[in-house]
């Protein structure tokens, strides 16, 4: 079970690696949040798989449940900090 | 019984991974901002919610399946209120959506 979860952490990271292409290279701004909003949907499943391998899942739970928090917060923020902005990136 | 639970646990962590794999794909190869923020809406949240559903089973009947639930929970709310949010964002901003190229039709 041990070596499952670890092939699974490796095809998380792969995963995780994918959107900061689009982070590098987003024609708009909002391209760039969605692939940083992507990137931290998926370390949220990672802490929660190290946790597990690691039998400490009652304090990654917290850690993981408070970075959901943050990654939302910080999405509808931006996503209302770009009302009155004026980069016309077409 | 144990190996029931192990069964099922493993199916739903591998479908999970799947998912966001696809999803991952998805938002570097669809060619408009919005159709991106559908991959990103729909199959991430689906990849997600199979993948802590597959970690809640694996632990059994205990107090942190309480709390995966929760999160569960929390992330079935939120991730696609977030790219809903951005999508919108997008166009009151301005930008046109993408109706297709016309040299690959037909």
């Amino acid at each position: 079970m041990q070596t499952f979860f670890i092939t699974i952490a490796l095809v998380l990271c792969i995963a995780l690696l994918i959107p900061f292409y689009r982070v590098y290279k987003g024609p708009t701004v909002f391209d760039r949040l969605l692939g940083s909003a992507a990137v931290g949907a998926k370390i949220l499943t990672l802490i929660l798989l190290f946790g597990l391998m690691f039998d400490r899942l009652d304090m990654f739970i917290d850690i993981s449940l408070g970075y959901a928090i943050l990654n939302f917060v910080g999405v509808i923020a931006m996503a209302k900090y770009f009302r009155s902005s004026a980069r016309a990136t077409k | 019984m144990t190996f029931l639970q192990d069964a099922l646990a493993v199916i739903l962590v591998l479908g999970g991974t799947f998912f966001m794999l696809v999803g991952s794909i998805g938002i570097n190869r669809l060619p408009d901002f919005f159709t991106r923020a559908h991959a990103s809406g729909k199959v991430d949240t689906l990849g997600i919610l199979m993948f802590l559903t597959g970690l809640a089973v694996f632990e059994g009947f205990t107090l942190n399946a309480a709390k995966l639930l929760l999160i569960i929970v929390f992330v079935a709310f939120t991730s696609p209120v977030a790219a809903h949010a951005l999508a919108r964002r997008a166009l009151l901003y301005g930008m046109k959506p993408w109706y297709g190229n016309p040299k690959n039709e037909g």
